[in-house]
């Protein structure tokens, strides 16, 4: 019963409104344009910060990376004479961090040696990756041939090496290479498999892998190339002596990335005397990129809730010379017997129409703008359903907000001014 | 103070006890009603007349509820009415009374049956049933054929019929008029009055505000005002 009245009250609304076409359809357009604009600039934001996230994502939502780095008083001394720097994260640091915290489901070593690589004919300076088999599960990447490290390499000292799918075609290895002997340095490595390869920075982190990488397993690459690099540069002798290159740990839950994180900072700060680790949360730069997207859908959201507002501003306008032009038909009905809020509601259900239409013909125009820039321009653009279902509440929020003034006003009229003869 | 005893039921449908109602103006207080004491039976017709600014509409509003007392007491079918607030008058008005106007205030985007079934739907009737109660008061005052037309269609006289079918919708116990015939010519004036004085016979009480005594004359009642005060009431 209840719901035929509200129908009806909403019918008769639409009646009324139908009576002054052109002026209902003007007064909609504030409307129209706010809600487009609303929707059109939500999905150029969304698209624009999509790519950034994607990049982000990579680095995987659930890892800590931590990377050796040169202290500076290190950076300093290394310079002037033939001297052994020794820095960065060591094999204890790794069992240690493995073995302290609850929350760390694994860790994965890896360590980097700059190596000639060659293939028959062919030569291609490597970034080679002494790591285990758990690196292929923190950073996933799709098998393309053969296959990947497996834990019996690593104990079984076996000198195997996965190709990234750019080190293969540069090596113009393939399908067919697989078995077939890879010389990095002075050592044969048979080729198990190849991988495709990702490259790119997420905000100012390197992404764990590069395209020139061949892995091999972390126990091979400590007895074949040692932890001793020398670098021979302008005369002098540079020699370095670095355990691990990095640690990817992996942690239970997203919820626990930051206080591992925390820990691990704190743990590594007592076992080293200069500060030559980094721990970095692809996290964090996940939460900082969304900060930026936020701050970007507000900026935008307001310029477009302006308008929207204009147009809440103008159907109140209209309502308020309507609500004037009315008092006579205002004056009838409080004579009859409507009560106030009967008047109120009817301003009110007159606005709210006017606005949620405005706001479906905006809704059309701000799904056809974005498509439209996609089409012209190549930019991304994101319609989420979100950026739908907000504005149309907004619309329909401006008609109760911006309906209430003029029909309070309206309920106010009083009958017996109202009535009096013209 | 007189009263204006009902001769038809002896019942009083009405009663004002000492009615004050002033107005502001500036810094002067108009007194409206300046203290009447007047009683209005069941199934009486009266016209209240007095030259303007004797209180009569003022009168008229208070009567219909309309308008509040300042002081004194309203009863209205013995339940003291004179302190309720803005709804309640609201439900009264749309319960009890019936309003006709000089200026008929119809709505004008509304159709004839639209405007007659106004009152119904504040009344909550369904659809259905208001049609069929506009369409039964359209042909009771010979509109039957004009239910889709808008007042603007309409000569004056036709008007007038629809704002009476209107007020005939809730089934009144009280129809007011103000000054129903003040825009008509005579010969229409006429023909509404005889509507009025069915109406009065089929047992409605009727009050009508009007300055023109060949009007009043079609009542049984006539009340004289003056400065805020009745001055006399003549019967018959």
């Amino acid at each position: 019963m209840r719901q035929i009245k509200v129908v009806r009250n909403v019918l008769l609304g639409v009646e009324n409104l139908l009576l002054h076409k052109l002026r209902s359809f003007l007064t909609m357009l504030g409307i129209v344009f706010g809600v487009g604009s609303v929707i059109a600039m939500l999905s150029v934001g969304e698209g624009a910060s999509k790519e950034a996230l994607d990049a982000i994502r990579k680095l995987g939502s659930n890892n800590i990376i931590v990377s050796s780095i040169k202290s500076i008083e290190e950076e300093s001394t290394s310079t002037t004479h033939s001297h052994m720097s020794i820095y960065g994260l060591t094999y204890e640091d790794h069992i240690r961090v493995s073995e302290t915290f609850k929350v760390v489901r694994r860790v994965t070593p890896v360590k980097l040696i700059r190596k000639e690589g060659r293939l028959g004919e062919r030569a291609l300076e490597l970034r080679v990756v002494g790591t285990t088999a758990t690196w292929f599960e923190l950073v996933r990447r799709p098998i393309i041939a053969g296959r990947v490290l497996l834990d019996s390499d690593e104990d079984g000292y076996l000198p195997v090496a996965v190709l990234t799918e750019f080190g293969a075609r540069r090596l113009l290895a393939g399908e067919h290479t697989i078995g077939q002997t890879l010389r990095i340095g002075s050592d044969y490595f048979e080729v198990i498999g190849i991988v495709k390869s990702e490259s790119g920075q997420a905000g100012n982190i390197q992404i764990p892998d590069q395209e020139v990488d061949a892995y091999i397993p972390i126990s091979v690459a400590r007895t074949y190339f040692g932890d001793v690099i020398s670098r021979r540069t302008a005369g002098t002798r540079e020699r370095e002596l670095v355990e691990l290159h990095q640690m990817i740990v992996e942690v239970d839950s997203i919820e626990d990335v930051e206080p591992a994180a925390k820990g691990i900072e704190e743990m590594l700060k007592r076992f080293h005397k200069k500060k030559d680790y980094l721990v970095s949360v692809p996290l964090a730069l996940l939460r900082q990129a969304e900060a930026t997207k936020r701050t970007f859908n507000i900026v935008l959201g307001s310029i477009a809730g302006i308008s929207l507002l204009v147009g809440g501003i103008g159907i109140m306008n209209i309502m308020l010379a309507s609500v004037t032009e009315r008092t006579q038909e205002i004056g009838i009905r409080r004579a009859i017997g409507a009560k106030r809020r009967q008047i109120i509601g009817q301003f009110l259900v007159e606005t709210v129409v006017l606005s949620i239409n405005g706001g479906f013909i905006g809704i059309v125009l701000g799904i056809l703008v974005p498509s439209l820039i996609t089409y012209f321009s190549g930019m991304p653009t994101v319609i989420t359903v979100g950026s739908i279902v907000l504005p149309l509440f907004i619309s329909g929020g401006i008609g109760i907000v911006f309906g209430l003034y003029p029909a309070i006003r309206a309920a106010k009229v009083d009958p017996i001014v109202a009535l009096r003869h013209e | 103070m007189k009263q204006g005893s009902g001769s038809n039921s002896g019942e009083e449908v009405v009663q004002l006890e000492n009615a004050h109602k002033i107005y502001r103006m500036g810094i002067q207080d108009v007194k409206a009603l300046d203290g009447i004491t007047v009683s209005f039976a069941r199934s009486s017709f009266w016209a209240i007349m007095g030259p303007s600014g004797s209180g009569k509409s003022t009168m008229m509003n208070i009567l219909g509820c309309l308008d509040r007392l300042t002081s004194g007491r309203y009863i209205l079918e013995g339940r003291d009415v004179s302190t309720l607030d803005d709804d309640s008058l609201s439900e009264l008005r749309l319960r009890y009374f019936g309003f006709i106007f000089q200026s008929f205030n119809l709505i004008p985007q509304l159709t004839v049956q639209r405007n007659i079934e106004l009152p119904l739907y504040y009344l909550g009737w369904d659809a259905n049933r208001s049609a069929k109660r506009a369409r039964e008061l359209a042909e009771k005052v010979g509109l039957g054929e004009r239910l889709e037309h808008r007042p603007v269609e309409l000569s004056g006289g036709q008007m007038q019929r629809v704002a009476i079918a209107r007020a005939l919708a809730n089934d009144p116990e009280i129809i007011f008029a103000d000054e129903p015939t003040g825009n008509l010519d005579t010969a229409t004036g006429e023909q509404i009055l005889q509507l009025l004085v069915e109406l009065n016979e089929q047992g409605r009480t009727i009050i009508m505000v009007t300055h023109e005594s060949h009007i009043a004359s079609h009542a049984n009642r006539r009340l004289y005002m003056l400065d805020g005060l009745v001055e006399r009431i003549e019967e018959g």
